[in-house]
């Protein structure tokens, strides 16, 4: 089922983007046309395949990185507030969360 | 002094030998960059800490000090990669004032070696392009015909080093980002093994995907630069212990008995009859030079693009989730509520092509659409990546054009996404399969525009990509200088 206007504006809303009424119109066209390409994969019959969710290392195996819990230097809070719009003693400012 | 001229070995003894100094090699870089500044290349020059770095080597040649491996090297980077306290934008709108406060792992290792940082060059907004015709500080313009794009999303650092603003540059490769921009303008791009160099301090598009990697107007200054910035790092989980090879020695290496893979997939239609005709040309010089051409199959090919546009699209949606106004960049003023915050500084602070990406992987990993669209592509992928073992067990190399065409006209593929995508055919697998890849040239268009060869290795092999495009780049012996550099 090609995807719709209201399937976009849902998307829109999970990314968190305030898309224009121009935006949600092209958005849907453009996706639709992304979509009905993609739509070639189910050309493959994938039932008997492993998914790739990462690139394994040199020797085959994966092995995730581990290092010992133990504290490190880190920014600090001084800097890591240092680029923030809008700052107070240290604490990122925000508006207020209202409702839900 | 034209810092085309220069080596990264002939520059680093012309600075111990004291014949040249490094102040002034980075001013003429400067000069330069300055002086084409239409090209539009660097989105940020870092003018007085570069002559300070430059300064300091020139006070270790003085008294006779041991100059480190870079010493002198005037080096690029694409504005995706942070150092401290130097405004870095990834090309976009929502970061046009961040200062990082901490640099990127490649970086420290190059200004170790005595590297010197010119500037961040421009590129696609978050890297998401093939054109450089997505950033938010404009296009960037190709030096060999500049109505035309240098590709991308790596563009600005691929102008950089063909018009000697600087020896050598750094980008960054998802979906062909270096090797795509490089055999447009006529320059070595090299796409490590995913894994070879640390991604701390990228800032991340499709992290199973990313690498840093070196442009460079020859393979022996590539070799140099990747054998400081590879290696483990404890920062990057996903950086490889795997041991780095001699990648300079692997310069001097031979051909014979090389077996180089051709696949039929990357020869088909919609291939440029003289982009064709270069590749196929330099493959044979191969094989006068030793190398058993084989022909392969990689059978899943046509698959890849869709692939790659709903695992680089979910990665990023999930990484570019984090620029929403709180911590950095840019943040919407006038907004009625925390939510509203997120969703007007999003929507104002990032471009269209970025906006798109992030919505076709918000949808891929959606409840109901994850199984068949993300799932499904994760299976394509592993698909993919044995294709490449299976040629792999006939062939050392695979050999491929890099781009199905040169340059195209800025404008020309803007107006349909698809159309861009599909330019990035025969890139993308290399970084599904996180094989390393490189793009170096090998012929000129009729129109005078540079053509690619791209090669592809096992992952971890770099040393034999290194090995095969030393010895084409000396049997061809192209003159790849851009007239623009020569007038006035």
């Amino acid at each position: 089922m090609p995807i719709t206007r209201t399937d976009v504006e849902k998307i829109a809303e999970l990314a968190r983007l305030e898309l224009t009424a121009e935006e949600t119109e092209s958005f849907t066209i453009q996706l639709a046309s992304i979509l009905n390409h993609i739509d070639k994969l189910n050309e493959l019959d994938t039932s008997n395949v492993e998914p790739m969710s990462h690139c394994s290392t040199a020797t085959g195996d994966i092995d995730y990185a581990r290092r010992d819990d133990r504290a490190r230097p880190s920014l600090g809070q001084s800097i890591a507030v240092e680029n923030a719009p809008d700052q107070e003693s240290g604490f990122f400012k925000v508006p207020k969360v209202i409702g839900g | 002094m034209e810092l085309r001229d220069f080596t990264i070995k002939s520059l680093r003894q012309k600075i111990e030998a004291r014949e040249v100094k490094a102040v002034d090699v980075c001013r003429a870089a400067l000069a330069r960059a300055e002086r084409l500044s239409d090209l539009n290349a660097f989105i940020t020059l870092v003018r007085d800490r570069a002559l300070g770095q430059a300064a300091e080597i020139d006070l270790a040649a003085d008294v006779g000090r041991t100059l480190p491996p870079l010493a002198g090297a005037i080096i690029a980077v694409k504005d995706n990669m942070v150092i401290r306290s130097v405004r870095t934008t990834a090309g976009s709108r929502i970061l046009f004032n961040y200062k990082p406060p901490y640099t990127a792992t490649v970086i420290e290792r190059l200004e170790a070696a005595g590297a010197i940082i010119i500037g961040k060059t421009n590129c696609d907004e978050f890297a998401m392009g093939s054109s450089n015709e997505n950033s938010a500080y404009g296009p960037v313009k190709n030096p060999w015909d500049t109505k035309r794009v240098p590709g991308g999303s790596s563009g600005g650092s691929a102008v950089a080093v063909s018009t000697g603003m600087a020896l050598v540059a750094l980008g960054s490769d998802t979906g062909g980002s270096i090797r795509q921009p490089a055999s447009l303008t006529g320059v070595v791009g090299f796409k490590p093994t995913y894994g070879r160099v640390s991604r701390y301090g990228l800032i991340a598009f499709g992290s199973s995907l990313d690498q840093i990697g070196p442009f460079a107007n020859s393979v022996e200054d590539v070799a140099l630069v990747l054998s400081i910035i590879g290696g483990h790092d404890p920062n990057d989980s996903t950086s490889s212990d795997a041991p780095m090879d001699d990648y300079l020695a692997a310069t001097k290496r031979d051909v014979r008995g090389l077996r180089v893979g051709v696949p039929r997939q990357y020869y088909g239609a919609g291939l440029d009859a003289e982009v064709r005709a270069s590749v196929e040309s330099a493959i044979n010089k191969l094989e006068e030079l030793g190398a058993v051409i084989v022909e392969v199959s990689l059978p899943h090919t046509e698959y890849a693009v869709p692939v790659y546009y709903l695992i680089a699209t979910a990665e990023a949606s999930s990484n570019l989730a984090r620029f929403d106004g709180v911590r950095y960049g840019f943040r919407a003023e006038e907004v009625e509520s925390l939510k509203s915050m997120y969703s007007r500084t999003r929507e104002q602070g990032f471009g269209g092509e970025v906006k798109l990406r992030i919505m076709l992987g918000t949808y891929a990993l959606s409840a109901g659409y994850y199984d068949a669209y993300y799932g499904k592509a994760q299976k394509v992928r592993s698909l993919i990546e044995q294709d490449f073992r299976d040629a792999f067990e006939s062939c050392d190399v695979i050999a491929t054009p890099t781009s199905p065409t040169p340059a195209f006209r800025l404008g020309e593929k803007t107006s349909d996404p698809l159309e861009m995508y599909l330019s990035d055919i025969y890139t993308i697998t290399a970084n599904l399969a996180g094989a390393p890849g490189v793009s170096l040239p090998c012929g000129f268009s009729s129109a005078g525009l540079p053509i690619g060869l791209q090669l592809i290795a096992r992952r971890f092999d770099e040393a034999t990509l290194i090995r095969a495009a030393s010895n084409i780049e000396q049997a061809l012996g192209l003159d790849t200088k851009p007239p623009v550099i020569s007038q006035a």
